[in-house]
C-alpha cells in the first residue's frame, strides 16, 4: 500500500519494530459501541495526561432559517447542568481536578473537550456522557446565557470590522449554502432564540449515534473501551438525529466585488475567494492538491509564489492564501494582501493577478515543491508531540464524514501531490468564475472619534476561510 | 477562553509532575550550561534559547531597535541571503522562531534527528552572522511599521498600552517593544548591529532541549550554536521597575457598542513569602476561569461579560495583580462595581474550605499537564531558568501550595487587594462611570 512508500527511513524503522500495526498509525486504535458512538483512542504514554473530546456531527449550518446560533447557544446551555450536576458544575469539577475544559462550536460540529490527569479520565467520561442524556437546562440560567453569547458576539465580531466584514463576504459568497450564515448567529436572531428551541436542538440532535469520542494520551486502547462501553454504552441512539443534507450551491457565474470603510480598520485589505471542493472519503486527492497549492502560494513570507512576486518586490507588506477541506460541504479557497505603502489598490490587485496568471502559465517550481513535501514529512514527525493536536484531527475529520483511513491517509496524499494535479487545482479556483474580491478599507476618523491613525496604517490579512470559524465557549 | 489570561503565561511555571521528569543539568565543553530531558521516542529535538533583558534592553532613543532586529534574523546570514537561508530551513523540515518581549529574546528551534547538525549550522549563522541587508531592512520595517499602526486601532492594545504607560515610568516596561513609528523609522543598520550585541551573548542565555538527544550531543550542539557569539553583551541587564500606578479610573474614547476593560494593582513578586497565598487567592477571586467569584458574579449570575479573569503578572523586572475583561457600553459600569466589590469583600471573611481545597487540587494537579510534548517541556525549563528557579523547585513547589492556608489566603488579600488602589483602564463609550486623575 502506499503508505510505505512516503515514509522517511527513520519511520520505517519505526514501523517495522511493530509489524502487527501496518494497518493503523502506532498507538491509534478505533472502534464503534452498539449504540453508534465512534470511538477513536490515541496512545502517547509520554506525560499523564488524558484529553477527552466528544465532537456532535451537527453545527450551525444545520440550523433552521430564522433560528441562527441556536447551535452555539447550546453549547454554552450544555454547561448548565443535569439530574447529577447543578449549573457550571462540571466545569467547576474539572478544575477542582486539576483540570481545564471547553467546547466550541463550528458550521459542521459542535465539541466538548477536557484536557486533565490521566486517572481522573473516568470522572470526565462520566460527566461528559451524563450531559449527552440528561441537560437539564434552569429557568434562571437560560436568559443570562443569552446576554453571554450577546456579549460573545459584541467582543468577537462587532468590535472588529475585519469580523463583521468577514460575515457578510460569506454571505456574499454563498448564494443558497447555509455556510453564509454567522456560526454566532445574526444579532437580531439570537435575540429572539428561546429555552424551548434549545432543549428541541438538543432533543433532536444530541445523541450517541451521531458523536465521535476522542480519547488521546496515557490510556490504553482497552481500557479507554472499557470506559466507553461503561459510560456511554448505556446511552440510546435516536431516530432521525442524522443531519439533513443542506441546499447547495447552485453553479456560480458571476464575480462580485465588494467594499466596506471603517474608521477602525488601520489598512486597506484585500481577500478574494471562490467556492472550492472539500476533501470527502476516499477521495481526497483534489483537496490536498489544493492544500499543496496554498503552501506553494503563499506558505512561506520568503519562499512562496506571492512572497517572492509581491512581497520581496515591494508591492505588498503580506499575502495568504487559505484553505481546509475538513467541511462537510464545499468550502472556499482565499487569497488576501495587504498593499505596501505607496502602492495603489489597484496596482496591488493588478500585480496579484499578474503572479496569478504567470503561475497559471508556468505551474509550480520543482525544487519548490520538493521542499513543501519534505516540510509536509517532517509534519507528520512533529505532529506526534501533541496528542491533543492529533485528537482534534481524528475529531474534525469524522465528524465531517471522512473515515479513520482517510484521517491516516491524509500526510500520504499529501505526499503524493504531483505537479500536474497542482495545475489542475490552480484552474480551478484561479480561473474560476464565482469569486468574490472584497476590500476592506481604512476611513478618516471623524472629528469626535479616539485619535486613530491617518491612512496609512495596517493590518494583518484577514482570515479567508468561509467554512472554518469557530466559536468558543 | 480569555484573550487577557493569556498575557499571565509566566505565573507558576512549577509544581511536581505526577511522574517525575528527570531533568539533567549539564555544561557544555564550552562552558555552556543548559537542562535536558531525553526522550527518544519521537525522532526530533526541541531546543529553546532565551537571552535574558530582551527588548528591555533597548538603547536610549532606539525603542523597537531589538525587535526589528529579533525580525530579520530570519532574512539572511552568512552567504545567505533571506530567499536562500529560508530555502536551506524548509529543506531540512527545521524550523526556527525567533521572538522577542519585555524579558527575553526567544529562540524556539525544532529539528529532525536525521539532519540535526546541518539544522544547528544555520541556527548558528542566524545568530553570529545576520547581514541586515538593507531590502531585507526595508520590507521588515515597513512590516513592523504596519504592526504599530494596527495595534493603534485594536482597542486591547490600545488599554494595554495605556496600563503599561501609567505603570512603569521611565522603564522599558512602559512602552511596546514594537517602538514607535517615529523611532522604528529613525532606525539604521548601525543601530541594528548595536541592538543584537547588546542581547545576543553568551553571559545572558539560558538553554533547555527536550527529545530525542542525549548530554553529550546536546553539549556539542549548543557549542556549535551559541559558540560564535560574544562573550558578553554590550548593556547591562535591565534594573527593576518601579511601580507607578494609582488607583482611579481612566477612560479612553473609541466608538465601539463594547468597552474593553483592563485593571491593575500593585502584584508581589515570587519571592515574598505570601506569593503562594497571593496564587491561591487569585484562582479563588478571578484566575479560575469558570469557577472563579468574579466570573460567576459578572458572567454567570448577570451575563454581563462573556469572560473576566485575574492573574498575579511577574515579569523579571516588575509586576502587578491584574485583570481584563470586556463589557456592553451600559452595562460596563455594573460589572466594574462587581469587580470592585468583589476585591474589597475577598479579604474580609475566610474563604471557604471548598474553595481552597478546590484551589490547591486545581493548581497542583494542573501543573504536569503542562509536560507534554518536547517543545512545550523545552519552553518551560528555559523559562524556569530565566526567572532564577532552581530546577528542584519543580520538587518544592506544589508542597508551598499545599501549606496555605485559609489565614494566610485572607492575610495576604488585606495586606494587598484594595479596590481603591486599582486602576482601572476603559476603552470605549461606558455610560454611567467617569474618569478620575
Amino acid at each position: 500500500m502506499t503508505i510505505l512508500k512516503r515514509l522517511s527511513p527513520l519511520a520505517l524503522a519505526l514501523l517495522a519494530a511493530t509489524p502487527a500495526l501496518a494497518e493503523m498509525p502506532k498507538g491509534i486504535s478505533h472502534f464503534k459501541l452498539d449504540n453508534g458512538l465512534e470511538a477513536v483512542v490515541i496512545e502517547d504514554h509520554r506525560a499523564p495526561v488524558v484529553v477527552q473530546m466528544l465532537w456532535y456531527k451537527i453545527g450551525s449550518a444545520d440550523e433552521q432559517p430564522g433560528k441562527s446560533g441556536i447551535a452555539h447557544y447550546l453549547e454554552h446551555l450544555m454547561f448548565k447542568g443535569t439530574d447529577k450536576l447543578g449549573p457550571g458544575e462540571l466545569s467547576k469539577t474539572v478544575t477542582a481536578n486539576g483540570g481545564m475544559d471547553n467546547a466550541f462550536t463550528s458550521y459542521d460540529y459542535t465539541a466538548y473537550f477536557q484536557r486533565i490527569a490521566a486517572d481522573r479520565l473516568p470522572l470526565v467520561m462520566e460527566m461528559e456522557s451524563d450531559r449527552m442524556a440528561n441537560l437539564k437546562i434552569g429557568e434562571d440560567d437560560w436568559k443570562a446565557e443569552r446576554q453571554v453569547v450577546l456579549e460573545e458576539r459584541s467582543q468577537r465580531t462587532d468590535s472588529d470590522p475585519g469580523a463583521q466584514f468577514g460575515e457578510e463576504r460569506s454571505a456574499v459568497q454563498f448564494y443558497n449554502h447555509p455556510y453564509r450564515r454567522p456560526v454566532i448567529g445574526w444579532r437580531q436572531e439570537m435575540e429572539g432564540l428561546t429555552r424551548d428551541d434549545a432543549v428541541a436542538w438538543y432533543d433532536a440532535h444530541y445523541a450517541p449515534n451521531d458523536a465521535v469520542l476522542i480519547i488521546a494520551g496515557d490510556v490504553t486502547a482497552e481500557k479507554a473501551k472499557e470506559l466507553a462501553e461503561k459510560y456511554y454504552g448505556p446511552i440510546a441512539p435516536k431516530a432521525d438525529s442524522t443531519r439533513k443534507p443542506r441546499p447547495q450551491e447552485p453553479e456560480q457565474r458571476a464575480d462580485r466585488r465588494m467594499e466596506r470603510s471603517d474608521p477602525r480598520v488601520p489598512q486597506p485589505v484585500l481577500i478574494r475567494t471562490v467556492l472550492a471542493p472539500e476533501r470527502n472519503a476516499s477521495d481526497q486527492k483534489q483537496a490536498a492538491a489544493l492544500s499543496v497549492l496554498a503552501e506553494l502560494l503563499a506558505g512561506s513570507a520568503q519562499t512562496s509564489v506571492l512572497a517572492r512576486d509581491l512581497v520581496l518586490t515591494g508591492k505588498a507588506l503580506y499575502v495568504d492564501a487559505s484553505y481546509d477541506g475538513l467541511t462537510v460541504d464545499p468550502t472556499t479557497f482565499g487569497i488576501s494582501l495587504v498593499p505596501a505603502p505607496g502602492t495603489s489598490n489597484a496596482d496591488a490587485e493588478a500585480a496579484l493577478d499578474a503572479a496569478l496568471a504567470k503561475f497559471l502559465q508556468d505551474g509550480p517550481d520543482a525544487a519548490q515543491l520538493e521542499r513543501v513535501k519534505t516540510q509536509i514529512r517532517a509534519s507528520r514527525i512533529y505532529a506526534q508531540d501533541s496528542a491533543h493536536g492529533r485528537a482534534y484531527d481524528y475529531g474534525q475529520g469524522l465528524s465531517v464524514g471522512l473515515t479513520v483511513e482517510d484521517v491516516n491517509d491524509w500526510p500520504d496524499v499529501l505526499g503524493a501531490v504531483t505537479a500536474e494535479d497542482i495545475r489542475e487545482a490552480a484552474k480551478l479556483v484561479l480561473e474560476s468564475r464565482g469569486s468574490v474580491t472584497a476590500w476592506l478599507l481604512p476611513e478618516a476618523a471623524p472629528a469626535n472619534a479616539a485619535p486613530g491613525p491617518a491612512a496609512e496604517a495596517a493590518a494583518q490579512p484577514v482570515p479567508t476561510d468561509a467554512a472554518n470559524t469557530e466559536v468558543v465557549q | 477562553m480569555i484573550r487577557a489570561l493569556a498575557t499571565f503565561a509566566f505565573v507558576a511555571l512549577a509544581a511536581l509532575p505526577a511522574r517525575a521528569i528527570d531533568i539533567q543539568q549539564i555544561t557544555s565543553p564550552g562552558g555552556i550550561k543548559a537542562w535536558l530531558v531525553e526522550d527518544h521516542s519521537i525522532p526530533f529535538t526541541a531546543l529553546s534559547l532565551m537571552f535574558k533583558g530582551g527588548a528591555s534592553l533597548d538603547a536610549p532613543e532606539k525603542r523597537g531597535a531589538i525587535n526589528l532586529m529579533t525580525a530579520l534574523l530570519e532574512e539572511g546570514s552568512g552567504q545567505m541571503d533571506s530567499v536562500q537561508y529560508a530555502e536551506a530551513i524548509e529543506a531540512l523540515g527545521a524550523s526556527n522562531r525567533f521572538d522577542v518581549s519585555d524579558d527575553a529574546l526567544v529562540v524556539s528551534s525544532r529539528a529532525l534527528t536525521e539532519n540535526r547538525d546541518e539544522a544547528a549550522e544555520l541556527l548558528r549563522q542566524a545568530l553570529a552572522e545576520p547581514r541586515f541587508d538593507a531590502d531585507a531592512v526595508e520590507r521588515v520595517r515597513a512590516q513592523v511599521q504596519s504592526v504599530i499602526m494596527s495595534e493603534a486601532t485594536d482597542p486591547n492594545s490600545i488599554a494595554s498600552k495605556e496600563m503599561a504607560k501609567l505603570s512603569w515610568g521611565d522603564h522599558p516596561y512602559a512602552t511596546s517593544v514594537n517602538g514607535t513609528a517615529e523611532s522604528v523609522a529613525a532606525l539604521t543598520r548601525d543601530d541594528l548591529i548595536d541592538a543584537k550585541n547588546r542581547v545576543l551573548a553568551r553571559d545572558r542565555v539560558v538553554v533547555a532541549a527536550a527529545g530525542d538527544i542525549n548530554a553529550e550531543d546536546l553539549g556539542k550542539l549548543i557549542d556549535k550554536i551559541l559558540g560564535d557569539l560574544p562573550e558578553t553583551g554590550t548593556a547591562p541587564l535591565p534594573e527593576k521597575a518601579q511601580l507607578k500606578l494609582t488607583g482611579g479610573v481612566t477612560v479612553l474614547d473609541w466608538d465601539s457598542p463594547q468597552t474593553v476593560v483592563s485593571f491593575a494593582q500593585p502584584g508581589l513578586p515570587m519571592s515574598d513569602p505570601d506569593y503562594f497565598a497571593a496564587f491561591v487567592a487569585d484562582h479563588i477571586l478571578g484566575g479560575g476561569g469558570f469557577s472563579s467569584r468574579l466570573m460567576d458574579q459578572i458572567r454567570e449570575k448577570r451575563g454581563l461579560t462573556y469572560g473576566v479573569g485575574t492573574g498575579l503578572s511577574n515579569g523579571v523586572y516588575g509586576e502587578t495583580w491584574a485583570g481584563g475583561m470586556a463589557s456592553a457600553n451600559e452595562k460596563v459600569a455594573e460589572a466594574v462595581g462587581l469587580i470592585r466589590q468583589e476585591w474589597d469583600r475577598f479579604g474580609e471573611t475566610l474563604v471557604t474550605e471548598k474553595e481552597l481545597t478546590d484551589a490547591k487540587t486545581y493548581l497542583t494537579g494542573e501543573y504536569p499537564l503542562r509536560f507534554n510534548g518536547n517543545g512545550k517541556i523545552a519552553g518551560i525549563l528555559a523559562g524556569m531558568q530565566l526567572i532564577g528557579l532552581p530546577a528542584d523547585y519543580v520538587n518544592t513547589r506544589n508542597a508551598q501550595i499545599e501549606k496555605v492556608s485559609a489565614e494566610d489566603v485572607q492575610r495576604v488579600a488585606r495586606r494587598l487587594l484594595d479596590s481603591n488602589q486599582i486602576r482601572f483602564v476603559l476603552v470605549g463609550r461606558p455610560q454611567g462611570i467617569q474618569a478620575s486623575n
